[in-house]
C-alpha cells in the first residue's frame, strides 16, 4: 500500500502563490490614475481586439492582467452580475465594492480549492460624483483586496513602475498629462512606447449615464503628442 | 332554425331582450374584454425614413377605456445610440419590454465588446414580442415599431411587428396603435423619398395631429400644460430628440393653417 505523500500547508500555499505570481509576471503592466475629470486606465497592449480594459456598468470599469482567458471570464461574470442587479433593483444599486467582494470570493476559492490558482490581477474602478468618491479596488490572485487612491499598478513589472510613478504623480492633472505620465512610467528609462503599443480607456465625469469611454488610436496619438 | 324551447328554470318568459340573449342574437353583447376598460393603453406612434435616417414620433396619451389615464407618457424611447422603439398597446407590459430591450442591447455591447447589427436588434425585439403572446391573447398585446440607423447599409431602416412577433421591414413609413389609420393616410399622401429631416419631423407632427383629431384615444399637442408629442430623429450621428419649443412652433403653424380651411 502506498502512503499519500504529505505536503505542509505552508509549502502548499507558497507553491500556489509562486505559480500565480510567475504567470502574472509574464504579462505586461497596467496603471490606473485619477485625473481632473475621472479615472484613466492605461496598459501596454499590442492587440487592438483582445482588450484588458472594459466597461462593466454605468460608472464601473474593469481591467485585468495575466492570463487573458481567465480575466475575460471574470469580466463577463461581472457584466452579468451588474446587469442583473441593476435590472432587479435599480441602476444606483450597482457598485464597485460589492462587485469587488464577489471577485475576491471567487479568486480566493480558486486559490485554495481549484486544481490551479488563477493567474490574474484585477482592477475594479468606479467613478463617483466627485474625486473623493472615486474607487480603485485592486484584487490579487489569492483574493486579497487593496483599496487604492490616486493610482494603482497591476501585474508584470509593477514594483518598478510604482517606484517611478510615486515620484512623478501629481493629482488633478489633465487627461493628456496622465496618459503621458503613464506611458513614460510603463516604458521605463530604456524604452519608448508609441500609441500602437497602448490600450487606453477612461471613466469620465461627463454628465451622461455611461461614463466609460475607450480612447481610440488617433486620440491616443494626439494625447501623447 | 330550431324552435326556442327552454327548461322551466331558465325560461325568459315575456322578456324579449332576454330571449334574444338566450338565442345568441342580442345586439347588446356581453363584453367581457378586460382590456377595454381596466388597464392603461398606449396609442398612436409613427416612424418614417428620410434622406439621412429615420424620424420617430408618438403622442403622449394613455387611456383606460374612456378615461385618460396619463397625459405625459413617453412611448417613443431611445433603445441605444442608433435606434429607438415606439410602442402601442398595454402600457405596463410595453414599458417592461422596452426596459428589457434596452438592457439587452447594452448587455450585448458590454459582453461582446461591440454593438449588435440593426437587423440583430430588430430580431431580438421580435423575440420579446413573441414571448408576450400568451399575455397578448388575454388582451395585453404590445405592438412596437423599431427604427434606427444601419451603419452597414448607411441608411435609416424601420420595422413593425404583429402580436406573434412577426417582423416586417417597411420601406417608407409606418404607424401603430389606435390612430394608425389616420396617421398613415397623412403620411401616405405627403411622404417623399427625399424629405429633409425638418420636413420629416413636420410630417410626423402632422400625422399625429390628424390622428388626434379623429381618434379619441390619441392625444394632441397640449399647449395648456406644455405637453407635446415625443419626436426624435436618428441619423448616423445618433439619436436627437426634438425640443418642446420647436414642436410648439410646428403645432402653431399647423393650427394656423387648419384655422384657415
Amino acid at each position: 500500500m502506498s502512503m499519500p505523500y504529505y505536503v505542509p500547508p505552508e509549502q502548499f500555499m507558497k507553491d500556489r502563490a509562486d505559480y500565480a505570481r510567475k504567470g502574472i509576471a509574464r504579462g505586461r503592466t497596467l496603471v490606473a490614475l485619477q485625473y481632473k475629470d475621472g479615472i484613466a486606465i492605461i496598459s501596454e497592449n499590442p492587440s487592438t481586439t483582445l482588450h484588458k480594459i472594459s466597461e462593466i456598468y454605468d460608472r464601473i470599469a474593469f481591467a485585468g492582467v495575466g492570463k487573458y482567458n481567465e480575466f475575460d471570464q471574470l469580466r463577463v461574470a461581472g457584466v452579468r452580475a451588474a446587469d442583473l442587479k441593476g435590472y432587479q433593483f435599480s441602476r444606483q444599486d450597482v457598485d464597485a465594492r460589492s462587485l469587488t467582494n464577489q471577485y475576491a470570493q471567487i479568486l480566493s476559492q480558486m486559490f485554495s480549492e481549484a486544481p490551479k490558482p488563477m493567474e490574474v490581477e484585477l482592477l475594479v474602478a468606479e467613478i463617483g460624483v466627485d474625486k473623493a468618491s472615486d474607487r480603485l479596488f485592486h484584487v490579487l490572485y489569492d483574493g486579497t483586496v487593496l483599496d487604492e487612491h490616486d493610482y494603482c499598478v497591476l501585474g508584470g513589472d509593477s514594483e518598478s513602475v510604482v517606484v517611478r510613478l510615486k515620484s512623478a504623480f501629481k493629482p488633478d492633472t489633465a487627461l493628456n498629462d496622465v496618459v503621458k505620465l503613464a506611458t513614460s512610467v510603463l516604458a521605463g528609462p530604456d524604452r519608448k512606447l508609441s500609441h500602437e503599443d497602448l490600450e487606453v480607456a477612461v471613466l469620465e465625469r461627463n454628465g451622461r449615464r455611461r461614463c466609460f469611454r475607450r480612447i481610440e488610436d488617433l486620440e491616443i496619438q494626439s494625447l501623447i503628442g | 332554425m330550431s324552435m326556442p324551447i327552454f327548461a322551466a328554470g331558465s325560461d325568459p318568459g315575456a322578456n324579449f331582450g332576454e330571449l334574444l340573449k338566450r338565442v345568441g342574437m342580442s345586439p347588446f353583447t356581453d363584453r367581457s374584454d378586460a382590456n377595454d376598460l381596466t388597464i392603461p393603453h398606449a396609442t398612436t406612434c409613427v416612424a418614417m425614413r428620410f434622406a439621412g435616417g429615420v424620424v420617430m414620433a408618438g403622442d403622449r396619451r394613455a387611456t383606460s377605456g374612456n378615461l385618460i389615464s396619463h397625459r405625459s407618457m413617453e412611448k417613443v424611447v431611445q433603445a441605444d445610440e442608433l435606434s429607438g422603439v415606439a410602442i402601442a398597446g398595454a402600457a405596463g407590459a410595453a414599458m417592461e419590454m422596452i426596459k428589457l430591450f434596452q438592457l439587452q442591447l447594452e448587455h450585448y455591447e458590454k459582453v461582446e465588446g461591440q454593438t449588435l447589427s440593426l437587423e440583430g436588434k430588430a430580431n431580438q425585439l421580435s423575440m420579446f414580442v413573441r414571448s408576450n403572446l400568451p399575455a397578448a391573447m388575454q388582451g395585453l398585446a404590445v405592438v412596437p415599431i423599431f427604427a434606427g440607423f444601419d451603419l452597414l447599409s448607411n441608411s435609416g431602416r424601420l420595422w413593425d411587428y404583429d402580436v406573434t412577433g412577426g417582423r416586417y421591414e417597411e420601406k417608407d413609413f409606418v404607424a401603430t396603435g389606435s390612430g394608425m389609420l389616420h396617421a398613415s393616410t397623412v403620411m401616405r399622401v405627403s411622404w417623399r423619398r427625399e424629405l429633409s429631416a425638418t420636413d420629416a419631423i413636420k410630417l410626423c407632427a402632422r400625422a399625429l395631429w390628424e390622428a388626434a383629431d379623429a381618434d379619441s384615444a390619441t392625444g394632441g399637442p397640449d399647449s395648456l400644460r406644455g405637453i407635446y408629442p415625443v419626436v426624435a430623429s436618428i441619423t448616423k450621428d445618433g439619436w436627437v430628440a426634438v425640443s418642446d419649443s420647436t414642436l410648439a412652433d410646428i403645432y402653431k403653424e399647423i393650427t394656423n393653417e387648419v384655422g384657415l380651411r
